[in-house]
């Protein structure tokens, strides 16, 4: 009884929810501008993140995780597949539904620089969403608006300056300042801190931390740097190609990494450390090309464990490898 | 002992601005050996590629201006060569990679092309010798297939390749120094990992000294056997790449390495460092860290400008810190000592 009831808790839990999610690009050519193929970005993928965790999605470029994250939050259409957000279908909701949701779910890009409109002030900028998507009257903004400055650590004197006036770790909080405006409870952040110094990059994860503890935020972190992740992230999904590799909880993924490919990223990774280089799994080639992924699992290629014809034409689904830890291997069938 | 393959003297390079001079390199002092490996860390605007453009005699001037030092290959000195003498060297001697491998390649010409003009610019060589050695040099950087990429585009190869030629053409001419600056920043962590490979087995093979400069210290902690770090236009500490990890002697250092998130351990909080990096129009006159400084001594770090040198009783480790001068009496709060005594 007890047991069912936390596997219910569970499984309501989920504040975002994908279910087989594809999203397709048409490839066009020809004078007709015939659709010829299909680069496949995101191609069947389902996973959930919980309310109030942090959930990374890690994987080199080309793999679809950004492509992943706008899909999540309606920004892309997907191509199939179902998106649940707060347990609602959100897959096909109107456009009325969708700026109601666009207030819950915010974005968060890796380059401020170009992501804030160079023509708009600071106060313009961090107002905006709250005078689109809400009906707050002036005051209410006003009022807004220097808590959110002071929250993110900006000056009233910042206010009425131009983005390009500032480092890009100010930007970034600009853009965080802006993001959190219209109180969501998600942000999809993509390599937020990616074009940052360390020490700046060090000041911009604290400052994520902090707001996600005083407002009950939940993040989708998307980058690809490994040690970032290990650091802020509470789940971590592993992305290829496409499709989802593995995922598990933040210390036992980099503790028993158990797909190839993860292990492989893991230990691509410098060492401060220099004595540790021998054991080091270097893949060879890049990542395929998504138009016409390989067959099979779409790692066997690169794979340096590959078992055989399996790999070459069954798929791997994502399986149980422990607690709360999938992978999607034929190793682990 | 021979003179160092690459010795910079007390480098001052001004940028002439609107808004005033920016005092970029305030004295950068950094030697290469013959056969080593000299990494370079710090945080953009820190100096670190005006340091390397200098080196390759590639700043514009204006608005650069090399106001005052030396820097020294191989006992020549570069600042007092003309443009016809130094292309004898660059391009020759000491080559470059670049960070972007897309912008490093013209769009417009083939790979061979490419790879062959510097050495049918600095060698007496037929064209289809130049062929050959830049196809064997292809294959040394692990690509397969040389043959039929001397006549591809750029555009045809993905980023770990492009890389890969970039750095066939930095070394078809068995340079004696490579500057490599951010060589693996645009590119995918398991393309890194293959080009830091790449870039280890080289120099080995060509016996070459490698000044490389990077933002990411686990990046060079790979290749380097000696490092520098920068910070607002001065090197603040130079030492073997153990004792930067095990005995960081500048507050500096000491911060910035915490700052970095590790695979290693786990911290609920990243440490930072307080306030930004100083305008280095009209910068502080003594140690540039001292505003931003956790170990802050007093007065004497904000009017003397402490000097990169070795403490006393501590070898091959230098520093730029009153911790470690004659103006203070002031004890670091951590202990100082050689990584052998450990």
């Amino acid at each position: 009884m007890s047991l069912q009831r936390t596997q219910d808790a569970e499984s309501t839990d989920a504040l975002l929810a994908a279910e087989e999610v594809q999203k397709y690009f048409p490839i066009r050519s020809g004078i007709l501008k015939r659709h010829t193929a299909d680069v496949k970005a995101v191609d069947g993928v389902s996973f959930e993140i919980r309310r109030g965790e942090t959930l990374g999605l890690v994987g080199e470029s080309g793999c679809g995780k950004s492509t992943l994250g706008k899909t999540m939050m309606r920004l892309l259409d997907p191509t199939g597949g179902r998106i649940y957000f707060d347990g609602e279908d959100i897959t096909d909701v109107s456009r009325k539904r969708l700026r109601q949701l666009r207030r819950d779910m915010q974005i968060i890009f890796q380059d401020p620089g170009s992501s804030l409109n160079p023509r708009m002030n600071v106060a313009d900028l961090i107002t905006e969403p709250m005078r689109s998507l809400t009906d707050w009257d002036k005051t209410k903004r006003q009022n807004r608006l220097y808590e959110l400055i002071e929250e993110v650590d900006l000056q009233e004197n910042h206010l009425t300056r131009a983005p390009h006036e500032f480092s890009g770790g100010q930007q970034q909080r600009i853009a965080i300042a802006r993001a959190l405006s219209v109180n969501p409870s998600l942000i999809v952040a993509d390599e937020p801190t990616s074009a940052l110094d360390v020490s700046v990059q060090a000041k911009i994860l604290n400052l994520m931390e902090d707001l996600q503890e005083k407002y009950n935020l939940t993040y989708l972190f998307i980058s690809h740097d490994l040690s970032v992740i290990k650091h802020i992230c509470d789940r971590v999904a592993v992305m290829y190609l496409g499709e989802l590799a593995e995922v598990a909880p933040a210390d036992r993924l980099f503790e028993t990494p158990k797909h190839p490919y993860t292990r492989a990223l893991l230990s691509g990774v410098p060492r401060a450390n220099a004595e540790r280089m021998d054991d080091r799994i270097i893949l060879d080639g890049s990542v395929p090309s998504p138009e016409d992924p390989p067959s099979g699992c779409r790692f066997h290629t690169r794979c340096q464990e590959y078992i055989g014809d399996v790999c070459e034409t069954s798929d791997p689904e994502l399986d149980a490898v422990g607690d709360g830890h999938v992978c999607a291997c034929h190793h682990y069938d | 002992m021979t003179d160092p393959l690459l010795e910079i003297d007390d480098l001052h390079v001004h940028f002439h601005t609107e808004e005033g001079t920016v005092e970029a390199l305030d004295g950068v002092s950094l030697t290469v050996e013959r056969d080593e490996v000299v990494g370079v860390i710090g945080e953009s605007g820190c100096g670190k590629s005006v340091t390397a453009f200098s080196t390759m005699g590639l700043l514009q001037s204006p608005p650069a201006e090399v106001v005052s030092g030396s820097i020294r290959y191989d006992g020549r000195e570069l600042l007092d060569l003309s443009d016809d003498e130094l292309d004898g060297i660059r391009g020759d001697d000491i080559t470059m990679i670049y960070q972007d491998p897309m912008s490093s390649l013209n769009p417009v010409l083939t790979i061979g092309h490419q790879l062959t003009e510097p050495l049918l610019a600095h060698r007496d060589i037929s064209k289809a010798a130049a062929r050959q050695k830049a196809i064997e040099m292809l294959e040394a950087c692990g690509l397969a297939d040389a043959e039929r990429l001397m006549d591809e585009y750029p555009d045809a190869l993905s980023g770990g390749m492009r890389q890969r030629v970039v750095i066939a053409m930095a070394l078809i001419t068995e340079p004696k120094l490579l500057i490599a600056d951010e060589p693996t920043t645009a590119l995918d962590v398991t393309i890194q990992a293959q080009i830091m490979d790449l870039l280890r087995d080289l120099r080995e093979e060509f016996e070459m000294s490698v000044l490389i400069i990077s933002h990411d210290l686990a990046v060079i902690s790979e290749i380097a056997d000696r490092m520098a770090v920068m910070y607002a236009g001065n090197v603040v500490e130079t030492c073997s790449m153990r004792e930067l990890f095990e005995a960081p002697l500048h507050p500096y250092t000491r911060k910035l390495a915490e700052s970095i998130p590790s695979l290693e351990t786990s911290v609920q909080r990243l440490p930072t460092i307080e306030g930004t990096v100083p305008e280095l129009i009209d910068p502080p006159t003594g140690c540039r860290f001292a505003s931003r400084c956790p170990d802050y001594i007093g007065s004497e770090c904000d009017e003397i400008d402490p000097q990169l040198a070795e403490p006393e009783g501590i070898r091959d480790h230098e520093v730029a810190c009153h911790y470690y001068t004659d103006e203070s009496d002031a004890e670091p709060p951590w202990q100082i000592q050689g990584v052998e005594d450990q």
